[in-house]
């Protein structure tokens, strides 16, 4: 199955967010919940293997935009063999916030899973962007999944400068266990803040120090952001883990 | 530097760099990279590495993120500093080694590991550049002023001592876990034997990381059928940035060609946002404990 759903945002003409377009292709269904809110109701099973689902956000300059999920994404494997796939592309345009809060996803036996996300940012944007995934249900081994998430921030020129990129590979024996890697986690959380609150001072050449707790740290990265990341046993521990580095990373916002 | 015998440059084969390769790889070159245990002091302190089997899966994890991506940082930066230079272009050339650096910085998310990073690259650069005198690494040092990253030096540096990107891949891959294996012996006190076993065990998998490295350089970057954004009814452009202020800088289409010839100037770099940026969750959990710990004995 391929689906193509696509989201955009425009200036309302009296101030605010319009959804310009909000476009459904199942099992990609989206609902307003709200002003500037969005809800991705999954129509159907999945991702199943060979499935190609693809999901296009551009938030208009000066508007803000929440995209949320109603339950937990599973990813199963399909009747015949074959990689499923989410593909998300994100545009922020200048003055404009989006904030990408879906709940996990989890990685059924014997799936194979490719999520890709690709967001790019304008110079004054704001984004907080969280992914869970958590390493089978209860008791199950997962299949495989890589991640691979590409962050890049635009200066006024239109010169891109990478913030970050980041691949995650869940399923292999060899290196989920690794105490380098997930150790005894069951479930990897991140969540992306970034902005001009977050950018780093011009004159520091210093790194910002880190925040860290149980199983979590808020890491400022070299260019406007932090990511924000957990580790942890099962899907309600990582919430309360990352909820706690977010927390962190929205203290470390820069007071200009 | 003459690449006669080193065909395409990625494969492994007899030649004036794999003496240099040892030098460059061993840990007696005088560049610091004893002091760093990669993370394995504070999972000793935590109790995550108690013995051999933990310490073997802790590198099996390692070399397969951080290795891989150093690897393939190291493979990119020995390809710009062996084809870049060209009289009358270090501008240009200090423009891309900025550019790898901050390629390096985006596949580095915690801090404590970007400064361990940059403290090491800064030690190799500055006895490299008295090991291997050259050009590139002049430039990279003036490019990069805080301190390049390792991986970027250590490719800079494996090129002028006259290694192909493999080659400086593969001793990335190397410096990722042997540091890390020889600091678990002094932290542990475990059999110096068993351990370098662990690391023969591994020298599949290094090669296979050095060649996945190198692949990685090679690969253009594959489109998207699925690009969400190219398939917009208001037929938008997907390269325009957010605010449509100019080109996507980080929309790479074409393949570098390493080893190709001088003046391949527009596609230089063109695949470095490709390139591999495993993370570990873990590893950067523990370089920032161990930061905070007063009592470590390692830097990093």
């Amino acid at each position: 199955m391929i689906a193509r759903a696509l989201l955009r945002t425009s200036a309302a003409p009296a101030g605010g967010t319009r959804l310009e377009t909000m476009r459904s292709d199942p099992p990609l269904t989206l609902r307003q919940t709200g002003p500037g809110r969005v809800h991705l109701v999954a129509t159907g099973a999945g991702p199943l293997g060979g499935d190609r689902l693809a999901l296009g956000v551009d938030v208009a300059p000066g508007t803000s935009l929440e995209i949320r999920s109603v339950g937990a994404t599973l990813v199963l494997p399909g009747h015949v063999p074959g990689e499923s796939s989410m593909t998300v592309h994100a545009r922020v345009g200048a003055g404009a916030t989006l904030r990408f809060l879906p709940e996990p996803t989890v990685l059924a036996a014997g799936c194979s899973h490719r999520m890709t996300v690709r967001l790019s940012l304008a110079p004054d944007a704001t984004v907080v962007w969280r992914e869970e995934i958590v390493f089978g249900r209860h008791g199950e081994r997962p299949g495989r999944c890589h991640t691979r998430f590409d962050a890049t921030v635009f200066d006024t020129t239109g010169a891109g400068r990478p913030l970050l990129r980041q691949d995650l590979v869940v399923g292999d024996g060899h290196t989920d266990g690794s105490p380098a890697v997930y150790g005894d986690a069951r479930c990897v959380g991140s969540t992306l803040v970034a902005g001009p609150e977050w950018r780093t001072q011009p004159d520091g050449k210093d790194e910002r120090r880190a925040e860290t707790g149980d199983g979590w740290a808020a890491l400022p990265l070299a260019g406007p952001g932090v990511l924000s990341s957990a580790l942890a046993a099962d899907a309600v521990e990582l919430r309360r883990r990352l909820e706690r580095a977010e927390d962190a990373a929205l203290r470390l916002a820069v007071a200009w | 530097m003459d690449d006669r015998s080193h065909g395409d440059g990625h494969r492994p084969g007899g030649g004036p760099g794999d003496a240099a390769l040892l030098l460059l790889a061993d840990s007696r070159l005088p560049a610091g990279g004893h002091a760093h245990s990669g993370g394995a002091e504070e999972a000793v302190r935590l109790g995550t590495i108690t013995d051999a089997g933990d310490l073997a899966r802790f590198l099996r994890g390692r070399l397969a993120t951080a290795g891989l991506v150093t690897a393939a940082l190291a493979a990119a930066a020995c390809e710009l500093a062996r084809t870049g230079h060209h009289p009358g272009r270090e501008e240009d050339l200090a423009t891309l080694w900025r550019q790898l650096d901050a390629e390096a910085d985006a596949r580095t998310a915690s801090p404590a590991q970007r400064e361990a990073g940059r403290t090491q690259g800064r030690l190799l650069l500055r006895t490299a550049r008295r090991m291997w005198p050259s050009p590139a690494l002049d430039t990279l040092g003036v490019a990069v002023p805080e301190g390049a990253h390792h991986p970027v030096v250590l490719g800079a540096a494996a090129a002028a001592a006259g290694c192909v990107p493999y080659q400086a891949a593969l001793a990335a891959a190397y410096t990722a876990v042997t540091g890390p294996a020889t600091a678990a012996v002094r932290l542990l006190g475990l059999d110096p034997v068993t351990v370098h076993r662990l690391l023969a065990d591994l020298a599949p998998a290094l090669n296979d990381a050095a060649h996945a490295a190198c692949a990685s350089l090679i690969d253009s970057v594959v489109t998207d059928d699925a690009d969400p954004l190219a398939v917009d009814p208001c037929g938008d452009d997907r390269r325009r940035p957010p605010g449509g202020i100019g080109p996507d800088g980080d929309d790479a289409t074409s393949s570098p060609e390493p080893g190709s010839a001088p003046g391949a100037g527009p596609c230089r770099g063109a695949g470095w946002p490709a390139l591999p940026g495993h993370a570990a969750p873990a590893l950067d959990l523990l370089a920032e404990g161990h930061l905070k710990n007063a009592m470590k004995l390692f830097v990093s």
